[in-house]
């Protein structure tokens, strides 16, 4: 019988580590990992990890980009670790930070705060005198066309890339960033809410919606087909009165 | 940790080879935006000359008339064009058209905000600031 073929190489991963609490400088560790056409970047930092350098700071979870937890800047982008197959990636050498626009907490993990903070703003739950289903009473019902006005939108995972590739969030710190202002469209889009006026209050100032250019950079790094600046470009319609 | 460190900045903001010909635009936008805003404070000041009476007019007059003030004035032109038929663009989008329907995502998630019609209008502002660029060019070197 012959041989299944494999595709086995070797592959240099530099992971970028700093400890800020610590006040340590910033230095790269580089390892050789034995990489096949399937392994993910996540595999291959697990397996620095393991047979390297056990200190090696990475968030992970799912490992099946539903977590949203390992989002970091693998060869100057913003991607999923688990998610991105080195095979798939141009050069032999894979370079991974942490994620950019989110501060650091060691090496490869990044701080949530602004991210959580943002998205508990806008109210991210459905406002409605009947969201409450009591017995005896049917349920909330919607079409399917209702249901595809959103739906896309309801799929973000909270991973924060489109808020690391964001132009603005670069520059702005109060920025409300594509993550929030997109799920505050997926909230006006739902039939089942009546909130709209409470929430396009919140993000109509001077660091709000009118703050996105529509670089469309989120929309390229969402991992989840989200499209954040399709969702935020809908929702500065609705509140101009085109839509 | 501090909630601005790891931040990007303008570098990070202006690089425009990461992500396409969108964010290519929108670098290009701002440039042009700046661009255009410095050419019309020196415009005013050019214009002001007049109150010096026909002398100081001329004198001002007489620096457009160079090899560089062509040059400046043929990249005053691709900026005004493109600056024009990009913001058009963006106007049309940010109203929440030509941004693509929404519906269910499917793999590989292509985004639909990015479509075909934003591309040719971005490779159109480019291309027609070019063209309009090298019409700028003949008719003022072809003046020399
Ligand atoms: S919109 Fe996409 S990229 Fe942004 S947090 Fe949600 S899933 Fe992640």
């Amino acid at each position: 019988m012959a041989g299944v073929p494999s595709s086995k190489t070797t592959t240099r991963l530099k992971i970028k580590r700093s400890n800020p609490a610590a006040g340590g400088a910033e230095s790269y560790s580089e390892f050789d990992v034995d990489t096949e056409a399937w392994t993910t970047v996540l595999d291959a930092i697990l397996a620095a990890k393991n047979y390297g350098d056990h200190s090696v700071g990475v968030r992970y979870s799912c490992r099946q980009a539903t977590c949203g937890s390992c989002g970091m800047m693998i060869n100057g982008k913003p991607r999923l670790a688990c998610f991105t197959k080195i095979s798939e990636l141009d050069g032999g050498t894979v370079t991974v930070e942490p994620m950019k626009n989110f501060p650091i907490v060691r090496d490869l993990v990044v701080g949530f705060d602004r991210l959580f903070r943002s998205h508990h703003r806008i109210k991210p739950y459905i406002i409605s005198d009947e969201a409450d289903i009591e017995e005896g009473v049917r349920e909330n019902r919607q079409t399917p066309e209702e249901l595809e006005k959103y739906i896309q939108f309801a799929g973000c995972i909270k991973c924060g890339l489109c808020n690391s590739a964001c132009p603005t969030m670069a520059t702005d710190s109060q920025f409300a960033g594509p993550q929030s202002l997109a799920q505050v469209y997926r909230y006006v889009a739902d039939t089942r809410d009546k909130g709209k006026d409470e929430r396009l209050k919140i993000i109509d100032d001077s660091h709000g919606i009118w703050r996105c250019h529509y670089a469309g950079s989120c929309s390229k790094v969402c991992p989840k087909g989200v499209d954040p600046a399709m969702g935020i470009q809908l929702l500065k319609g609705h509140m101009l009165g085109f839509r | 940790m501090t909630g601005d460190s790891n931040r990007e900045g303008i570098r990070g903001m202006a690089n425009p080879r990461r992500y396409g010909i969108e964010r290519f635009a929108y670098i290009l936008m701002r440039i042009t935006g700046l661009g255009l805003l410095a050419y019309f404070v020196a415009h005013i000041y050019e214009t002001s000359a007049i109150l010096r009476g026909r002398a100081g007019w001329d004198e001002v007059l007489a620096m457009t008339q160079t090899v560089e003030g062509h040059i400046v004035l043929t990249l005053v032109i691709g900026m005004c064009v493109f600056h024009t038929v990009n913001g058009i663009r963006l106007m049309i989008v940010q109203g929440g058209i030509m941004t693509g329907k929404p519906g269910r995502a499917d793999y590989p998630y292509t985004p639909r905000s990015q479509n075909a019609r934003n591309k040719i209008a971005i490779y159109s502002a480019i291309v027609l600031a070019a063209v309009a660029m090298m019409y700028g060019l003949t008719v003022m070197f072809g003046e020399l």
